[in-house]
Parts: structure tokens; C-alpha cells; sequence
């Protein structure tokens, strides 16, 4: 269950060794991929500063933080749902159903506040639905967030069909758009960061954490050792459902306008920030602060070749190369640690008899 | 069982049922929706672009995998073969073997990348499908290939007939019973099987596994690249955003044919009606009345209702094993 650590490598021959333990605590620290994903982020954003004019303006940063906020906002429940091995693709149609839905209620009169509730509770609906099918007919998640990702999105063009609704209350699209009193860092960072420690806390300090470690490692161990494997998958779905709906409301009154079409695409990047992050696409690995990272590298990456002058279109390029070099380079040092290890093995058990 | 009864209990037959209801309702109500040569011509030509890379996906997920890249492929094998005709004078034939071969490239790229670094298709795919389609708009930009680009020969193939058959859904069929006969006749369709049902079983048992799902993968890709060639011959305009979404269209296609996201069961004739059924219905729906607008929602609908009648189906199908075990 120690998921921040590189795979305890078992027993070997009867003998316990923990070679992930095996080092300081600083090396340990220092050798994670989290680690490596977030001095890849500091490198990017240094020599960007460098060499990029403006890109170390405060305005890039508001900027870069407001366009990525969907993205982070997503990535904290995705990164809980991949742990346990499951995958939801339909959180961009769940952003654009929650789009549609504050459209439709605000054109027709609602008050801002109560559109946007009943738009969350669509949000948690709609992610209940994908754990239920999931839980309780136990079907494969990659099949179901397919078919839902298809379900909300055509209900939200079936909602909304070609109009686009655009006239919010300009106090809640100020607040979107607002910084924080005397920076130009965006009021929405607030929102990112209150929600990133409250997942991060859920994650890596409760027990209901710790069994979606659990699961990802061995769904039956965890069974056995009392995980409530379908109640936390269940609530996991819902919660990424609210979280959706949560970011689809930003979006909406960030661009002020809400459209059936709205986030199409997103999961995508949701999902690639998250794996980039140093999450195991099978599961029981993987950290917060390393998808965080790995979100905002994508954002700084974007910012900065936009402000270089290249289109904007390149940051696809990169973030396929980055996604597919990051997840060859696990497997590459896997292989290498593997490698070494067995040398080391088969080192000490030559020497073995000699030395007895 | 006799013959008769495998038929009626096939996976196959239930989708060709659902898709046969749609055309009979659709046509009920608007005849020239089959009985027009517009109508019948549709209704023939536009599945078929998905129906070759549904083929393609097929293949790849029976192997317990899927390809994701497979509309970013089409978007750069038809941009291929839409500059090669703008620019250059090669006869088109020579052009669309480039374009197809070209797909096989990219598919052997995912393939590679999968079976030697042992990285989930799914994480490799997903960053293919960005990677492929950001070459795509870099070379593009915001150009276009226009139909006055492309020689008149070639677009000719976009409405040519053989009898009465447009010769898109001849060249579709034939790859369909060529793969279809493949994975049921041959012993390295066989292995496909093996391999979605247990890809470490079919390692012990001696299979080889990367050089199998590698095969799938290129399949994919030149099925992908194939569909981007008659796409050019098809629509005539080429940009940079073409075939983008249809991974999702192919991956439901099959899901909806019956073929088990989680490898080892179904067939590409499943995943071929699936495709059918999909766009049949995006193009039955104005006629009944229901504004296109709800057609990804009854794309979604018929998605999960499929995986979900698989499940109760498979259930339904252990309980009476199990009975027949107790009774024997």
C-alpha cells in the first residue's frame, strides 16, 4: 500500500528486502516521479523566463492558471479514480451537460445561485450513474464512461441545440475572471487550492485513501482486508461527476457563454495531465502533488511556445510526446532497477557460500 | 446446437435486428430514405468510412487493447494524399498505396511502442492521437485541399457504382470478409482470441504475443489510412481537423457489435453492423422528427444499453452452466 514509493520488489527467495526502503529518506524523496515530473516544471518555467519575453509577466501566470483550471480542478478526483484502476472519460461531456444546464435555467429566469445547484446535482447524478454501472452491474469503466461520454454530451446539445445562452449576472462572471486584492493571480486559485488539499488529505491521510490504494494494488486483497471496494469506487465516480459540473460552471462564466459544445475534448487532457503526473494507468500508484505538477506543465509548456510565437496547435504535439516518453520512461527505469537488482542477486548469492 | 439456433442466439443477430427496425421505421416514415438512389446511396456509402476503422478497432480490442490515434490517422493519411495530388503528378493509385502505407507506418509506431516498451495501449494511443493530430495542424495550418486539387479520376471513386453498388461499400465488404475470415479461419486469428482472453496464458502457452497485438495494431493503422484515402474521394475537401472524433465512433461501433472491451469475445461483422447502426441513426433521426442535435445522446444510450444486455446475457449464461454443472 505504499503507493509514493517505488514498488516494494517483494520477497526474494524467502528473504524479505524492501529495496525502496533501502536508500535515505531524501534519495527516496528525490527519486520519485512526482519529484522528477515537478523539477521537469521548475526547469521548463526557468528557462522559459529566460529565453521567452513576458512570459515572466504576472499576467502569463493569471492567464495560464485560468485556462488550466478545469484541467486541475478534474485532475484531483481522475488521479483518486485511476488509482483504483478505473478510468471515467465522460467528465468533459459532464462539464458541458453542467454548461448547458446554468444556460438553460438562466434563460429562463433563475436565479445564478440555484441554476448553478441544480447543475452540481446533475453533475454528482451523472457520475452516480457511471458508479453504479460500474459497482453494481459490474461493467468495465472504460466501456461505460465511453457510452456516457457520448450520452451527456448529446444531452447537452440536445438541451442547448445550437444557441449559445450568454446573458449571466456580470457579478458571477467578474468573479471568474477576478484576482485575488492587489495580485493578478486568478480568485479561482483559491478554489483549486482549498479542493487540491482537501483530495490530498482524502488520498494520502484517511484510510478511505488508503483502500483506493488498495484496490489499484489487488482488489481482492483489499477485499479481504476490508476495503469497501464498491462504496468507494461509487463515491469516487460521484465525486468526479460534482467536480465536472463544478469546473463546467467555471468555464461557462469564465467565457460567459454556455454551449452544448462547451470543454468537447477536455477529458483528454484531464487524463494525459494525470498519467504525465506519474500516475499508473493500472492502478495503485501515483500522488497528487505529482499531478498537479504535471497539469501545470502542460499549461506553462502552452503559455510559453504560444508567447515564442509558434501556434498554439504544437502544444498537442508535445503533450502526446510528453504523455508517450513519460509512461516508455517508467518502464525504461523499471527495467533498469529490475536489471540491477538481479546483478545484485545474483552478486551476493555467488558470494554467499564463499563467505559461510 | 444446431445451426439454426447459433444464428438466432449470435450477439450479431440482435444488432442487425435493432439496425434493420431503424431503416424499416425510417423508411415508413420517409420512403425516399431507402427508396430513392440518393437515400440508398447514403445509406450504403456513409458508414463506411467508420465501418473500416470499427473493423480495425475490432481487431486491436479482441487482442485486449484499443487504439485511440485511429481518427488522427485518418486526419494525416488524407492530408497526405491531398498534397500529393496538389503538388505533385503522381497517378493516383501510386498515391492512395502511399497513403494506406502510411497508416501502417503510424499503426507500427503505436504497435512498437506498445509491444516493446509494455506500456498500456490505452496511455501509448491517447498520446499518439494528440501527437499524430498536432503533425497534422503544424503541417496544415489553415490550409485546406480543395476538390479542384484532386484529378477527377480519383473522386470518381467517391460516387462510382459497380452494378448498383457504390464501390466504397465493395472495397468496405471485401476488407470485411477478408479480416472476418482471417480471425475465424486462421491460426493467427485464433490467436487474437487467445490473447484478449488471457495475454499470459497465451505467453505460456508459447504465442507470440507483442508480434500479434504489433499485427493488430498495423492492421489498424492501414485499415485507419485506407479510411482516409476514400475520405479525400468521398467529401473532397481535406483540412486539418479531418477524422477527428472518430475513434470514438469506432471504438462504440464495436462495443456496440458486441465486441468485449476487455478482449477475447466478438467479431468484426459485430463491430461492422455496429457501424452501420451508428451512423444510420444519426441520419434516421431528422427523419423521424428528433432534431440531430439528441443523436450523440442516443449514440451514448445505445452504447451502455449494449454493454449492459452483454453483462445480463453473460450472467444469464454462468447461472446456466452452473445449474447444468449441478444437475450432471
Amino acid at each position: 500500500m505504499t503507493a509514493t514509493t517505488p514498488p516494494a520488489t517483494g520477497s526474494v527467495s524467502g528473504q524479505r528486502s524492501y529495496p525502496g526502503y533501502g536508500r535515505p529518506f531524501w534519495q527516496r524523496l528525490l527519486l520519485r516521479r512526482e519529484s522528477a515530473i515537478i523539477a521537469l516544471l521548475v526547469a521548463v518555467i526557468l528557462v522559459a523566463s529566460a529565453s521567452v519575453p513576458h512570459f515572466a509577466a504576472p499576467i502569463t501566470y493569471n492567464f495560464l492558471l485560468l485556462d488550466m483550471a478545469p484541467v486541475l480542478l478534474i485532475a484531483l478526483p481522475m488521479t483518486l479514480i485511476i488509482i483504483t484502476g478505473e478510468i471515467d472519460l465522460s467528465v468533459a461531456s459532464a462539464m458541458g451537460l453542467a454548461s448547458s444546464i446554468i444556460g438553460l435555467l438562466t434563460q429562463s429566469h433563475w436565479p445564478f445561485p440555484a441554476a448553478a445547484g441544480v447543475a452540481l446535482l446533475v453533475g454528482a447524478a451523472g457520475g452516480a450513474v457511471n458508479g453504479i454501472l460500474v459497482t453494481r452491474v459490474g461493467l468495465p469503466s472504460l466501456a461505460v464512461t465511453i457510452g456516457t461520454l457520448a450520452l451527456y454530451r448529446g444531452l447537452a446539445q440536445g438541451l442547448l441545440g445550437t444557441t449559445a445562452v450568454t446573458s449571466f449576472p456580470t457579478f458571477w462572471t467578474d468573479l471568474a475572471t477576478s484576482t485575488l486584492p492587489g495580485t493578478l493571480i486568478p480568485s479561482v486559485t483559491i478554489l483549486i487550492v482549498v479542493l487540491a488539499i482537501l483530495f490530498g488529505l482524502l488520498l494520502h491521510f484517511t484510510p478511505f485513501g488508503r483502500g483506493i490504494y488498495a484496490i489499484g494494488l489487488s482488489s481482492d486483497a483489499a477485499a479481504f482486508s476490508g476495503v469497501k471496494i464498491q462504496r468507494t469506487k461509487f463515491i469516487l465516480f460521484m465525486l468526479a461527476g460534482l467536480v465536472s459540473a463544478l469546473a463546467g460552471i467555471f468555464y461557462t462564466l469564465r467565457f460567459g457563454s454556455a454551449r452544448g459544445d462547451n470543454a468537447t475534448g477536455l477529458e483528454l487532457s484531464v487524463i494525459a495531465a494525470v498519467l504525465l503526473g506519474g500516475v499508473s494507468i493500472f492502478g495503485g500508484r501515483g500522488a497528487l502533488p505529482g499531478v498537479l505538477a504535471g497539469a501545470l506543465l502542460i499549461g506553462v509548456l502552452a503559455s510559453a511556445l504560444r508567447l515564442a510565437g509558434i501556434t498554439s496547435d504544437v502544444i498537442n504535439v508535445i503533450t502526446g510526446t510528453l504523455l508517450v516518453l513519460s509512461v516508455i520512461l517508467t518502464s525504461f527505469l523499471a527495467w533498469v532497477q529490475r536489471t540491477r537488482l538481479s546483478a545484485g542477486r545474483k552478486r551476493r548469492e555467488t558470494r554467499g557460500p564463499a563467505s559461510s | 446446437m444446431n445451426s439454426l439456433r447459433r444464428v438466432t442466439r449470435a450477439r450479431e443477430t440482435g444488432i442487425l435486428l435493432a439496425f434493420l427496425l431503424v431503416v424499416i421505421v425510417t423508411t415508413a416514415k420517409n420512403p425516399a430514405f431507402v427508396f430513392s438512389p440518393d437515400g440508398f446511396r447514403d445509406l450504403l456509402v456513409t458508414p463506411m468510412l467508420v465501418l473500416l476503422i470499427a473493423v480495425g478497432e475490432a481487431m486491436v480490442i479482441i487482442t485486449r487493447n484499443v487504439d485511440l490515434s485511429v481518427g488522427s490517422v485518418i486526419g494525416l493519411t488524407a492530408y497526405t494524399a491531398g498534397t500529393l495530388f496538389k503538388y505533385t503528378d503522381i497517378p493516383w493509385p501510386l498515391v492512395a498505396l502511399i497513403a494506406v502505407a502510411g497508416g501502417a507506418v503510424l499503426g507500427a509506431v503505436n504497435g512498437l511502442l506498445i509491444s516493446i516498451a509494455k506500456v498500456p495501449s490505452l496511455v501509448i494511443t491517447l498520446g499518439t492521437l494528440y501527437a499524430f493530430r498536432g503533425i497534422n495542424v503544424l503541417w496544415t495550418g489553415s490550409n485546406r485541399i480543395n476538390s479542384t486539387d484532386i484529378p477527377n479520376d480519383f473522386q470518381g471513386i467517391g460516387t462510382a457504382q459497380l452494378i448498383f453498388i457504390p464501390v466504397i461499400t465493395v472495397i468496405a465488404a471485401v476488407v470485411l470478409v477478408l479480416a472476418a475470415w482471417y480471425l475465424r479461419n486462421i491460426r493467427g486469428g485464433r490467436e487474437f482470441y487467445a490473447i484478449g482472453s488471457d495475454p499470459d496464458a497465451a505467453n505460456l502457452y508459447g504465442l507470440k504475443v507483442g508480434r500479434r497485438v504489433l499485427l493488430a495494431f498495423i492492421v489498424s493503422g492501414t485499415l485507419a489510412g485506407l479510411a482516409g484515402v476514400l475520405y479525400v474521394a468521398r467529401y473532397g475537401t481535406v483540412d486539418s481537423q479531418a477524422g477527428s472524433g472518430f475513434e470514438l465512433q469506432a471504438v462504440g461501433a464495436a462495443v456496440i457489435g458486441g465486441v468485449a472491451i476487455f478482449g477475447g469475445v466478438g467479431s468484426v461483422w459485430g463491430a461492422a453492423i455496429g457501424a452501420m447502426l451508428l451512423l444510420t441513426i444519426n441520419r434516421a433521426l431528422p427523419v423521424l422528427g428528433i432534431q440531430d442535435f439528441w443523436q450523440q445522446a442516443v449514440v451514448g444510450a445505445l452504447i451502455i444499453g449494449a454493454i449492459v444486455l452483454d453483462r445480463v446475457l453473460a450472467l444469464r449464461q454462468a447461472r446456466r452452466l452452473t445449474v447444468m454443472e449441478d444437475s450432471a
